[in-house]
């Protein structure tokens, strides 16, 4: 009789980790079915960001998409510029300038060592560590400032144009990022000591969220989170596109793909971006930044993929062109959407707090995801 | 200056027998005045505290914190709590209306009681009772129940989340609390305040008992709720625990009662363990402010620094840490002090 008694049944209840939250990255929705702490089951509801960006791609033209490719993924929009042109220039068959390309490069990594940090600042706050997040938005702010100089905007930067470079760079600029360059180190080790040295960070961070390189693979995951389950697959050296082939850099990866090496290895990638910005700036050619563009942009009828390493994993553009001014079906491949279809999978029998420590992780942002 | 308090009471107590009141009367008097002035001492503290909080974690950052309203951004608290008693005051249509009422209330209540038993300064304790620090841990486990009040009492889930946490929380490190504190008595051989203070005239317990300090420091910290232990208002993953549909006043009211437990807290801390009001030259009274401040300067320091333990990481710290050691304090010494009686 006594068993009988003890016998009281718990439920499970869902919980609404709404579109308004102080930690999902975003208007991201997750409908969590929760047995007191441990998390049973995540629903991934997005769209609440879907601005119908490749719908837009089909009544505007060439050029005239360009600015909207920086608000895919807002924190890291030279990139996304960057998958755009080349998606067009390969469709045309355009080649792009030399100097051009190292510009390219430049902004490129300049741009991934600002969305790491981003990605570094946002972790430690939904840890809440909230002076490591200081200090890591202090030194992109030294980013945005280089940024303002050369294209005249912090964020949303419409840097590129299809067939090179709209303009050359200002003068104090290369002297400007040659003395970031020289200070960023010096910051790393600072993160290092506030964070990634702290124990109660490790114990938030390993042996969480741990997904091995076939299931990665399976669902379709590429770039840090796929390097971070192990595999040494880095676009910039298994296809190098631009002129990446020209330079010495590693590829960091991790061990057991879990939250903390999903960091150490962006960590890591940070300090790999600045070798390649050294390269690219003693290396960089004079000459034109801009091919031979006709005024129009009319691409013949085809279809085109490009893809880069993005920040955040594989970005691709796919490009459809019946050979009018507008672009007839344009796919954005955008890999924070992939990330996040792994996410229930990852998060499954955690607590709530080990879920916001994945989601940090797997660095989304909505932008890309809802487009 | 060292007496200037007690003066002022004597003043005040021969004015109103010279009034021609009954002894008892003036009795009554006496105490709800005491009961006053603390009151407005700890309120005063936490409005001043809001603010330290703010310009200390500030400079941490990097950044300068309020800095226009007043001299150096004094008065930015005052204006934030006047600003909050004009919000809406709402209630949510479900919640239970007389638990969610009251909890910013029931939360004020054991802070302030706990100042009755706590020395000021030389003779300067509201009421000595021979079992003060009994006392003391006795009204501070009764703090847990605000949380519960409005855990439940909004109807949300959110808050029932942060108010179990809370309650697992505080109850959990309410042992090593109280574990850590046995090895100070046990030297004193009373419960009381006033002789725990008088027997670290030459030797303060934080030298004596290191292991004590530290153990009653990290559970401190635990029952305050604040960083690394701030799970019960864990932001980033139940947006503001128990105290998510407060808003307005009553919101800031469990703020304010955040910064009140504190300086009970390190008030408490500062009796137990730094040497109460023992101090060379300046006011016995002066004293306990000054150390009172360093240590809450130190829960500042850390709150900033640390990232969140996990909830399981909490419960094993706390069971599996902190009350081993606090056990093998009491025993090592109760050791030492038998040694040390044999020669």
């Amino acid at each position: 009789m006594l068993k009988e008694q003890c016998d009281i049944t718990t439920q499970e209840f869902q919980l609404n980790m709404g579109p308004q939250h102080p930690s999902t990255h975003g208007v991201y929705r997750a409908i969590l079915t929760l047995d007191g702490e441990t998390v049973t089951n995540v629903e991934n509801v997005m769209g609440y960001l879907h601005r119908g960006m490749e719908k837009i791609a089909e009544n505007r033209n060439y050029t005239q998409f360009i600015p909207y490719t920086d608000r895919l993924d807002y924190i890291a929009p030279a990139l996304n510029n960057w998958a755009y042109v080349g998606v067009v220039e390969k469709l045309m068959g355009l080649e792009v300038p030399e100097r051009a390309e190292y510009m390219r490069v430049i902004l490129g990594e300049l741009q991934r060592i600002a969305n790491h940090l981003v990605y570094v600042a946002s972790f430690a706050l939904d840890l809440n560590g909230f002076s490591a997040w200081m200090y890591m938005f202090r030194d992109r702010e030294k980013i945005l400032d280089l940024f303002e100089m050369v294209t005249g905007s912090r964020m949303t930067l419409n840097s590129m144009r299809i067939g090179g470079m709209p303009s050359e760079f200002p003068s104090e600029f290369i002297p400007a990022l040659e003395k970031l360059l020289e200070e960023l180190p010096g910051c790393f080790e600072e993160y290092d000591g506030i964070v990634t040295g702290n124990e109660i960070f490790h114990a938030r961070t390993k042996n969480i969220g741990i997904m091995n390189a076939e299931t990665i693979i399976n669902y379709g995951i590429g770039g840090v989170n796929l390097r971070a389950a192990g595999l040494k697959y880095d676009l910039r050296k298994e296809m190098p596109y631009s002129v990446y082939d020209q330079f010495e850099f590693d590829i960091p990866i991790g061990e057991q793909g879990d939250c903390f090496d999903r960091y150490v290895v962006r960590m890591e990638e940070m300090r790999e971006s600045i070798r390649i910005i050294k390269q690219a700036i003693a290396k960089m050619p004079d000459g034109p930044i801009m091919a031979k563009v006709p005024r129009i942009i009319k691409p013949s009828k085809g279809e085109a993929y490009f893809h880069i390493e993005g920040a955040k994993g594989w970005l691709g553009f796919y490009l459809v062109s019946d050979g009018s001014t507008n672009p007839y079906r344009l796919h954005i491949h955008a890999p924070s959407f992939v990330s996040l279809g792994a996410f229930p999978e990852m998060s499954r029998g955690t607590y709530i707090q080990d879920l916001v420590a994945i989601l940090a992780s797997i660095d989304i942002v909505l932008g890309e995801v809802d487009r | 200056m060292e007496n200037i308090f007690i003066n002022l009471a004597t003043m005040i107590r021969d004015f109103l027998a010279g009034l021609g009141l009954s002894p008892t009367a003036v009795d009554i008097v006496m105490v709800s005045i005491q009961a006053i002035s603390i009151l407005v001492f700890l309120l005063l503290n936490v409005l001043f505290l809001v603010y330290l909080e703010r310009k200390v974690s500030a400079y941490i950052q990097q950044r300068l914190g309020p800095n226009r309203v007043g001299p150096r951004g004094f008065f930015q608290t005052t204006l934030d709590v006047i600003k909050l008693l004009g919000k809406e005051d709402i209630v949510p249509d479900c919640a239970d209306k007389w638990l969610f009422r009251l909890a910013p209330i029931a939360i004020f209540i054991p802070t302030m009681m706990v100042f009755a038993v706590v020395p000021f300064g030389e003779n300067m304790i509201a009421v000595d009772l021979n079992i003060g620090i009994f006392y003391f841990v006795a009204i501070a486990s009764t703090t847990v129940m605000a949380f519960i009040m409005a855990g439940w009492g909004s109807n949300n889930k959110y808050s029932l989340l942060g108010g179990m946490r809370t309650v697992a929380q505080m109850i959990s490190y309410e042992i090593p609390l109280v574990f850590s504190l046995l090895g100070v008595v046990m030297i004193t051989g009373s419960l009381k305040m006033s002789e725990i203070v008088a027997a670290q005239q030459n030797v303060w317990f934080i030298v004596s008992q290191p292991l004590a300090f530290i153990i009653f420091f990290i559970a401190a910290t635990a029952e305050l709720n604040r960083a690394p232990f701030d799970l019960p208002e864990g932001e980033q993953e139940i947006v503001a625990g128990p105290y998510t549909e407060y808003s307005g006043m009553r919101f800031a009211l469990f703020f304010l009662a955040e910064y009140a437990n504190m300086v009970a807290m390190s008030i408490i801390i500062v009796t137990v363990f730094l040497g109460g009001w023992h101090g060379p030259f300046l006011p016995s009274w002066l004293w306990v402010f000054i150390k009172m401040y360093l240590v809450i300067t130190l829960f500042m320091w850390l709150r900033w620094t640390f990232p969140r333990i996990r909830v399981d990481h909490l419960m094993s710290l706390n069971w599996k840490v902190l009350l081993p050691l606090a056990i093998i304090n009491i025993v090592i010494t109760g050791v030492v002090i038998k040694v040390i009686q044999w020669f």
